[in-house]
């Protein structure tokens, strides 16, 4: 029986939305208020969904203490109460909630190997959220 | 196609333990879940059907008959119990919210004869949930 399970995590970070092969103005427009020089930051709810066979002796897709050792060594470490404009992951695209949620797909599609990674899921705010599978 | 989804909760102990593995092991593979006193939680479930809407009621299902059966099939046999003594699908299965998940799906979808069962999405607490599609 396959199933999928999704745990959901929190971090917070600041960033700013700028595009060097943009002009001021440009940015300005694209952006709006995300471009202020000074950034801004947002609690980021993290949802990640793994999927797989539910195993006979116990019961369970994967073992939720893996899927939570690895997301907090390799997302919330990296990520939480960080700047994400100077994380190197950001060196050189912008880090908008698309591009975050592409990151920390890959980053856990290499790392955590116990179950299929089927999704993430960012919630910028409440009113906005992101999904990326994987291309 | 539009699909409709019924919200409701219940609250059930359990603890996770499998005879087959030594204590050590129950306690390595499920930590704390392996206490066998027992702890429960606060489940919220969601089930969605699907189906054509009927031109007549505007209905994908009747909403009625839907919650009679989710109360009679779920909710009577879930709700203040403990899950490994009194439901019998977890007499020599493991009631993970995996397992849950899907017993509950078995108990729902041969009830359901208007519209068909599309996901049994199940919450143990906020921020960990299963889907479960009927798929093998």
């Amino acid at each position: 029986m396959k199933a999928y399970l999704t745990r959901r995590y929190i971090f917070s970070a600041s960033h700013r939305l700028h595009c060097d092969e943009l002009s001021e103005d440009e940015n300005r427009r694209v952006y709006g208020k995300c471009n202020n020089a000074h950034g801004h930051g947002h609690n980021y709810a993290l949802e990640v969904t793994v999927s797989g066979q539910v195993d006979a002796a116990t019961g369970m897709i994967c073992n939720l203490t893996d899927l939570d050792d690895v997301v907090r060594r390799e997302v919330l470490d990296r990520f939480d109460h960080t700047n994400l404009n100077l994380c190197p992951e950001f060196a050189s695209q912008v880090p908008t909630t698309e591009n975050l949620s592409a990151v920390i797909f890959h980053i856990l599609k290499q790392n955590f190997t116990s179950a299929h990674l089927e999704k993430v899921r960012l919630e910028e705010t409440l009113m906005n959220s992101f999904e990326y599978c994987g291309s | 196609m539009v699909y409709l989804t019924r919200k409701c909760e219940f609250s059930a102990s359990h603890y996770y333990y499998n005879p087959e593995f030594t204590e050590e092991e129950n306690r390595r593979v499920f930590g704390k879940c392996a206490n066998r006193n027992g702890h429960g939680h606060n489940y919220t479930l969601e089930v969605t059907v699907k189906g054509e809407v009927d031109s007549q009621t505007g209905f994908v299902v009747d909403l009625r008959e839907l919650k009679e059966i989710l109360n009679r099939e779920v909710l009577e046999a879930l709700d203040h119990r403990h899950l490994n003594q009194e439901v019998p699908e977890f007499a020599a299965r493991i009631p993970t919210t995996e397992n849950l998940a899907i017993a509950i799906w078995d108990r729902l979808e041969s009830k359901l004869k208007v519209a068909k069962l599309h996901r049994v999405r199940l919450y143990e607490m906020p921020d960990l949930f299963v889907d479960f599609y009927g798929e093998a």
